[in-house]
């Protein structure tokens, strides 16, 4: 029983997985630009987050209703004044751009917030839960955030398929020189990817910083959790993010359940044997250009 | 006044220039083509009328107005179009959502998804199509209608033959016709020359980046065309 506990508890996590890994197979996706910056971006989020809840004392809903636009205007604000310019340059420019961003942002946020770990409060909801079971129990919280993540993938993957904008996201992906020529700027729809991106980073920032106890260099961790869930779905296939998500969280949580210590390590350790058996990924985009 | 009027153009690539103080001009209404061996600067021309390319001197006008500041996106409100050589269609949306991608800056006029499939048996057949999945002829279909989708004012058709079987190529230019016949302006550029007398009020032969030949298909000679094509 304690094992089923475990790999619903895991599904549970994995959800929080797809939805911070959402934004950095998005930006991937359509820009092919590998956002080192990911995490710590999402921890700008969790402090924006303590700032309107802990601080200022607003519901905590209410603080991601304000939080999400912030993060998608960062996002906006980011792909014109750096990306874009680094795009222009080329080849591992961005990368190193958003490894640059990272490491500033990283230290600006110690410095303001300082290295004590900090969390969002959201008071009952946190800790209130469901009885499954004599030993089950689901969390409040820790559904909302399934829940979430599924909606929010399962959000953009209509959007990319069906609305005129998601349209031209991929379009843009496939050929950014050649949707000039059907008027469409492919530096703005960069923009408009990075900022729904940030949005859900946005998201993704408030629901981690509620869950755990966070430091700014807690992106890096961050950071690499969403690049396994990325990499273990498939580059580029949304669902699959959703699919890697979850199995890394099930792999987390059954590795605790094994041994306290070991819930990372078994996560890493199948993220590894997903890269040497099948370094596509387990749902890989089905046109690569 | 031209619809399109190009003065003294040079356009380089690097060090190479590729055309040499070009001058041209399209009436609205009429279908020009611009014919020429392989690097005679074809497609660099087309390229740098629908802005994907710098002059390095002279000006483009259209409708009176210079073009040289104006951003390649933002030519296509103003109503150019062009079909890129290589076709470019975007291989991982489906046909129908090329022709989509096309329309997305929603310029009225009479094309639409209906009346491109009605051009383009072709298209139509493959709608539901990965682009990547596409015939050479197919996507060159596709592509011309995905150019129509944004109501071009001016339509600019890059070696539309260019590795395709003949009966493609014929099944192509027979809906030249009708784009023409809804007002749209053509300026096509062609190796085959046969096709592009076919279509043509006016021709231009180029020759490493120079015009050589000039006038309607009725007043040149098959031998006076062959001298300029090939530079003999």
């Amino acid at each position: 029983m304690q094992w089923l506990n475990a790999i619903i508890q895991g599904i549970l996590l994995g959800g929080l997985y797809a939805l911070l890994a959402a934004g950095l197979s998005l930006m991937f996706g359509v820009m092919r630009i590998v956002n080192l910056a990911h995490g710590v971006l999402a921890m700008l989020a969790a402090y924006l987050g303590v700032v309107f809840v802990n601080n200022l004392g607003l519901p905590w809903f209410l603080a991601l209703v304000i939080v999400v636009p912030i993060m998608a205007a960062v996002g906006y604000v980011l792909q014109w004044g750096l990306f874009n310019r680094a795009i222009s340059k080329g080849g591992l420019a961005p990368l190193l751009v958003a490894f640059g961003l990272a490491v500033v942002l990283t230290q600006l946020l110690q410095q303001i917030f300082s290295a004590d770990s900090r969390s969002i409060q959201i008071g009952a909801l946190g800790t209130s839960s469901i009885q499954v079971s004599d030993t089950i129990y689901i969390g409040w919280f820790p559904l909302m955030t399934f829940v979430v993540g599924v909606l929010v993938i399962a959000g953009v993957q209509v959007f990319l398929n069906r609305a005129p904008l998601g349209r031209a996201m991929r379009a843009t992906s496939d050929d950014p020189e050649t949707v000039n020529l059907m008027g469409i700027n492919n530096r703005q729809v960069y923009a408009l990817a990075t900022a729904l991106a940030m949005a859900t980073v946005g998201l993704a920032g408030m629901f981690i910083g509620t869950k755990t106890q966070f430091i700014p260099t807690y992106g890096d961790l961050v950071l690499i959790f969403a690049f396994e869930a990325v990499i273990i779905g498939g580059l580029g296939s949304l669902w699959g993010t959703l699919v890697g998500g979850i199995i890394l969280g099930v792999a987390q949580t059954v590795g605790s359940q094994i041994n306290p210590s070991y819930g990372l390590l078994v996560g890493n350790l199948v993220f590894l044997a997903i890269l040497a058996f099948r370094p596509q990924g387990l749902l890989p985009k089905a046109v690569t250009t | 006044m031209s619809l399109l009027e190009v003065n003294g153009l040079d356009v380089h690539y690097g060090d190479f220039q590729a055309i040499y103080g070009l001058d041209l001009r399209v009436d609205e209404g009429e279908t020009l083509a611009v014919i020429g061996a392989n690097g005679a600067g074809k497609s660099t021309l087309l390229k740098t009328i629908a802005g994907l390319m710098r002059p390095t001197a002279g000006d483009i006008l259209y409708e009176g107005a210079s073009l040289t500041p104006v951003p390649s996106y933002q030519r296509v409100p103003k109503g150019i179009s062009l079909t890129p050589e290589g076709r470019k269609i975007f291989r991982s949306l489906t046909v129908e959502e090329n022709l989509k991608v096309g329309a997305h800056i929603k310029r009225p006029g009479p094309w639409n998804l209906q009346s491109v499939y009605e051009a383009f048996p072709l298209v139509a057949d493959r709608r539901d199509r990965l682009g990547v999945n596409l015939s050479g002829g197919e996507q060159q279909a596709a592509a011309i209608g995905r150019a129509l989708m944004s109501n071009p004012r001016l339509l600019l058709l890059d070696e539309v033959s260019l590795g395709l079987a003949p009966v493609v190529v014929e099944q192509i230019y027979d809906a030249i016709p009708t784009i023409t016949g809804n007002g749209t302006t053509v300026l096509v550029v062609e190796q085959d020359v046969n096709q592009a007398l076919k279509v043509a009020d006016r021709v231009q032969c180029l020759l490493e980046g120079r015009t050589v030949l000039e006038g309607p298909p009725s007043s040149l000679t098959r031998d006076e065309i062959a001298a300029a094509y090939f530079g003999i």
